[in-house]
């Protein structure tokens, strides 16, 4: 017989998903977002990206062929994509060395350290981020102003937030459709809203995430600045207005949508997700209201990271034929 | 000044307020216990292998120390030396027990086995077996995903890629038995360990008929019984197709492995008989230049034991 | 559309190979073996040795206990051997082995092609039949009919599912039953209905399968409380538990607890037909159709085989396995079982004979768990298939039977979809199996 036999339990055929379309997937979801940003700041952007991709790919080949001597699985695209969410969270002009120093902090402390891929309790790309926020606070919130025609230029130098922060926001005369399309002031990834959420219909028509986590987050601190701005606002335009910049400003939408939903790093079941949803929008409300950053979302997510086990623990799927 | 003495002040009070707290609480809960047991815990090998019948070396050492007579309680790990001296620790009874190594009965190596099919499921024993036969013709065999080396803890046992068998080091091996209970397809058996890792056993447990298993495998035991025939000491019996030597009657006198027609009785750290065994009487007095190779002298001296 | 409450994959069904072929009678075989277990259960006990003469028809294995079935010869001829003998997964099993002489039929079977639509059995007199034909589960569970219409005291069947789902990709064989053997399933349903004193069957049927649906609509149009429902392409649609919580909203409790707690029993549609052949013209459960198909498959069909009719020749009358790497089923891809002993026989279980060649047949390598979650989304028993996993792979039972393992169908779903192509499905079967054991361990100790 010239038949070679295979065996194997069942079952016999595979779905189409593997681990590296997945992640190629959420890399396209992000390309019109980078789009959008080099329009906005020019070539830079795509310097600051190709160098944070670069240099998260060749430490998680380094880590893997000399420290760990495993499988490579650089070819999984997740080192790469650690880099492209590393940079959207950087603010451009920021030096070579300083996203070198960041993406080594996602890569070796954030992920290879914990066993690499899957493993990793918190999201390595936030992990470098705060890492660098903390390090170099100076050059990690120094923005250049966007080459836009029509900038608004009430922002300047500083994010929305913190312009909020400041008390320097006029809610009623807000460029609300300028922030949607990525007027304003911010880290490379976090300005093109709309691209962004064009990406986040890609990755639902892909079924690459579900629609629990954004949409908790989200909802979440929309709910929370309307309830906050109902006691500091007299008109509800006004309070419409303020819910809607929080939801704009500072990469909530990046946040929510990308990372937030880091597969290894969000819960199993989906009220397991909600619940880590909702946490992630509490907490970055509260941070962004009474705390003395002005944006919160890198660490709402990195708290509610920790918290994932708990959650996976106690939150489990209501079991088949039990009536509650 | 003042906020320094009330910080100071209150650290203290709360200081002393924990502790006495705490010392309230560990006299409450305190647990009596035998400190012995914790001695006898430190002499055991603290594997942790389950080899004595206990969930851990804890259990165990609480068994050794509460019971009278513990000639029923053995580490296997340890061995008899240690045993000794946990038993002349706590004032008691030696349990005595025969060294013994776990045996992979299974002769199929790839080249006498040649596969049939292959398998591409989870790499596991447990797994292939509660699927189908195994990769060759042989439903009885080794099926080489080594199950018994991940539950071996004493990195004693392996899987040889070039037999594609698995292999035990008798020097580490403590005769917990964990791959014996991890192999599905019980092949592997603890038998009565001999000096310089000697053994005679039957390598295959394949209950087929003699024509099956030739088909299968050119290492098989096709039960034809003629070891059991020249056997002197009545230790090897055939049943179910095949033979089975029993460890504590076999007195390694290698008959039966010359009388073997498939080569399926497998011989470790022994020379092979002369293939005539009746010219034997004749060379008496050369016997001593025979010697030269160090096994054939532990052989004599073995034999003069005898 | 209706369809069941949690999880489910869709997996492209391939039916396409197999689907427009007509059912044809393969030529009888001339030697036949077959197995005394081929149900669920205690395997049955020959009734013949070797040297008997046996007619087609005949009983040659009688069932051992209730949870048990009888074997009848699908073929006259001469007992040659009543051995152990390997079956499709090369381990061996008692079978009877049957040389062929003509093929002349036990005098009390109808083989009339009349359909015979009356009944007015009691319905202890109708089980006994299904028993007596040694009629099981042909969906591939091979559970024993007359066993699930035996309904416990103190319950009370309250609706009758036929199961024409057919979820597994590839197979046709429930597909083309109904489509051509509608009249006597239909009958095959009303006898059943007054076995279990039922008002209401349904007959679920899967909309990728159009035709089917509208001539079982057409043909139950002047029946009484008989509805055909369309349910959503998903698989697993036709699990047992999926279809009844699809058709009637109901969730079967977890183990034990059985599809008769919420007065639901299923039946297959090809297991209909065969009650309505053993009621209505006395004829054993001794043929069935069986899907031989598969991408490279020269010529895909449905054949009518009997029993004990070895693979091979059904995979020769399909045009042969193509060269090369091959993975012969028994079933569907999603459940069905790798097979390395093609001499082995149909049995009453054997829907069809799959065939994956080249890439297909072999499976991806598996790389580390990304935590994607989309087992757990997948699972229709809502279960954690990731976690239950692990911890079988590990032997940590107990808490895999805290886990629940045990509601685990075993669907494959979440291999199916894990991204990461580990072998998911392997090792919680393992952790299942062993849990079984550990509970039917602690209930004999118990005793």
């Amino acid at each position: 017989m010239a038949n070679k036999f295979f065996v194997s339990p069942s079952p016999h055929i595979h779905g189409e998903q593997t681990t590296q379309k997945i992640m190629a997937d959420v890399i396209i979801a992000l390309l019109p977002a980078l789009c959008v940003s080099i329009a906005v700041y020019g070539w830079g952007v795509a310097l600051l990206t190709a160098i944070a991709v670069a240099s998260c790919v060749l430490f998680e080949y380094l880590i893997q062929k000399f420290v760990i001597k495993g499988p490579l699985t650089v070819c999984n695209l997740s080192a790469a994509l650690t880099g492209l969410l590393l940079a959207f969270n950087l603010p451009l002009g920021l030096p070579w060395w300083i996203v070198v120093i960041g993406s080594f902090v996602a890569i070796a402390v954030g992920k290879m350290t914990f066993g690499g891929l899957g493993k990793n309790p918190f999201n390595p790309a936030l992990v470098g981020r705060v890492f660098l926020l903390i390090a170099y606070p100076a050059q990690m919130t120094s923005f250049p102003a966007p080459k836009f025609e029509g900038f608004v230029d009430s922002f300047s130098g500083a994010t929305a937030l913190s312009a909020a922060k400041g008390g320097m926001v006029d809610f009623g005369a807000i460029d609300m459709f300028g922030m949607f399309n990525g007027a304003m002031a911010g880290s490379v990834g976090e300005i093109a809203t709309l691209a962004l959420l064009l990406g986040f219909g890609y990755l639902l028509w892909r079924k690459v995430i579900t629609w629990h986590i954004p949409v908790a987050v989200l909802g979440t601190m929309a709910v929370f600045a309307a309830i906050y701005g109902a006691f500091s606002f007299d008109t509800p335009h006004l309070v419409l207005n303020f819910s809607a910049f929080h939801l704009l400003a500072g990469g909530a939408v990046l946040g929510a949508v990308y990372m937030a939903t880091d597969y290894a790093t969000s819960p199993m079941t989906t009220r397991g997700m909600v619940i880590y949803g909702i946490g992630i929008g509490a907490i970055t409300m509260c941070i962004r209201l009474w705390g003395s950053y002005p944006e919160g979302m890198s660490f709402a997510i990195l708290i509610m990271n920790s918290v994932v086990p708990l959650i996976n623990k106690y939150v489990k799927p209501k079991r088949f034929g039990v009536k509650k | 000044m003042n906020v320094l003495l009330f910080t100071v002040l209150t650290l203290c009070v709360l200081g002393v307020l924990a502790a006495v707290v705490l010392y309230f609480v560990a006299q409450k809960f305190k647990v009596e216990e035998d400190p012995r047991i914790d001695e006898v815990e430190k002499m055991l090998p603290c594997a942790n292998c389950g080899g004595c019948g206990f969930a851990g070396c804890r259990s165990m050492a609480e068994a050794l120390v509460k019971k009278d007579d513990i000639s029923a309680l053995y580490c296997p790990a340890a061995g008899a030396e240690v045993m000794k001296c946990i038993a002349d620790f706590l004032g008691k009874a030696a349990p005595v027990k025969e060294a013994r190594v776990a045996t992979v009965r299974c002769g199929g190596t790839c080249e006498k086995r040649p596969r049939t099919n292959s398998f591409d499921g989870a790499k596991s024993c447990a797994v292939a077996a509660s699927l189908y036969a195994g990769e060759t013709g042989c439903s009885y065999g080794c099926l080489g995903y080594g199950d018994c080396v991940t539950a071996c803890k004493f990195d004693a046992i392996h899987i040889n890629p070039e037999t594609g068998l698995a292999e035990v080091d008798a020097e580490k091996c403590t005769s917990c038995g964990a791959c014996v209970t991890a192999c599905p397809k019980g092949i592997i058996e603890l038998r009565k360990k001999w000096p310089k890792q000697r053994a005679i056993f039957v390598s295959c447990v394949s209950k087929d008929k003699g024509a099956v298993v030739m088909k299968a495998c050119k290492a098989g035991c096709i039960g034809c019984g003629k070891c059991a025939k020249v056997c002197e000491f009545g230790a090897i019996t055939v049943e179910n197709n095949v033979a089975y030597i029993d460890s504590d009657k076999c007195r390694l006198c290698r008959k039966c492995v010359n009388e073997c027609p498939t080569g399926s009785i497998t011989m470790i750290g022994l020379a092979p008989l002369p293939k005539e065994p009746k010219v034997a009487p004749a060379p008496k007095a050369e016997a001593p230049k025979v010697e030269v190779t160090p096994t054939a002298k532990a052989e004599s001296v073995e034999n003069e034991k005898k | 559309m209706k369809t069941f409450p949690i999880g489910g994959i869709h997996p492209s069904d391939n039916k396409q190979w197999s689907k427009g072929s007509a059912i044809e009678v393969m030529a009888l075989p001339d030697v036949v073996t077959i197995p005394l277990g081929q149900h669920i259960g205690a395997p049955a006990v020959a009734k013949v040795a070797k040297g008997d003469k046996v007619l087609t028809g005949q009983l040659i294995g009688e069932a051992a206990s209730f949870m048990s079935a009888n074997i009848h010869s699908p073929i006259s001829g001469t007992v040659t051997a009543v051995d152990m003998q390997p079956n499709g997964q090369g381990l061996r099993q008692m079978m009877i082995t049957i040389k062929r002489e003509g093929d002349e039929w036990m005098e009390s079977i109808d083989r009339s092609e009349e359909l015979v639509k009356e009944c007015s059995l009691e319905p202890q007199e109708i089980i006994e039949r299904i028993k007596a034909a040694g009629i099981v589960g042909m969906g591939g569970a091979t559970f024993p009919t007359h066993v699930k219409l035996s309904v416990p005291p103190g319950k009370k069947a309250e609706v009758l599912i036929i199961n024409g789902v057919e979820c597994e990709p590839y197979l046709t064989s429930d597909y083309r039953t109904m489509l051509e053997y509608g009249e006597r399933m239909v009958v095959g349903v009303k006898i059943l209905k007054r076995a279990l004193g039922v008002e209401k069957a349904y007959i679920g049927v899967e909309n990728n399968k159009p035709d089917a649906i509208a001539h079982l609509k057409e043909l139950v149009a002047d029946e009484q409380g008989i509805e055909v429902v369309a349910l959503k392409t998903q698989y697993p649609q036709g699990g047992e538990k999926q279809l009844i919580a699809a058709v009637t909203g109901r969730e079967v409790p977890p183990p034990p607890g059985l599809p008769i707690d919420v007065g639901a029993v299923v039946c297959n549609a090809s297991t209909t037909v065969a009650v309505y052949d053993a009621v209505q013209k006395n004829k054993p459960l001794i043929e069935r159709v069986v899907t031989v198909t598969g991408k490279q498959v020269a010529s895909p069909k449905n054949m009518l085989t009997r029993m004990g009719t070895p693979i091979t020749a059904l995979v020769e009358v399909a045009g042969g396995l193509p060269e090369g790497d091959v993975k012969v089923l028994n079933g569907g891809p999603m459940m069905g079982r790798a097979m390395v002993n093609l001499a082995s026989p149909v049995t009453k279980g054997c829907s069809g004979i799959t065939i994956l060649s080249g890439a297909e047949a072999s499976r991806s390598a598996a790389s580390a768990c990304i935590k994607c979650a989309k087992c757990v989304s997948v699972c229709p028993m809502a279960l954690e298939p990731y976690y239950l996993s692990k911890l079988s792979r590990k032997g940590a039972w107990d808490v895999v039977e805290a886990h629940n393992i045990t509601d685990c169908i075993e669907c494959g779903s979440c291999q199916y979809t894990c991204p990461a192509s580990l072998p998911l499905l392997d090792y919680i079967r393992l952790g299942k199996q062993t849990v079984m054991g550990r509970i039917r361990a602690r209930a004999a100790a118990k005793k």
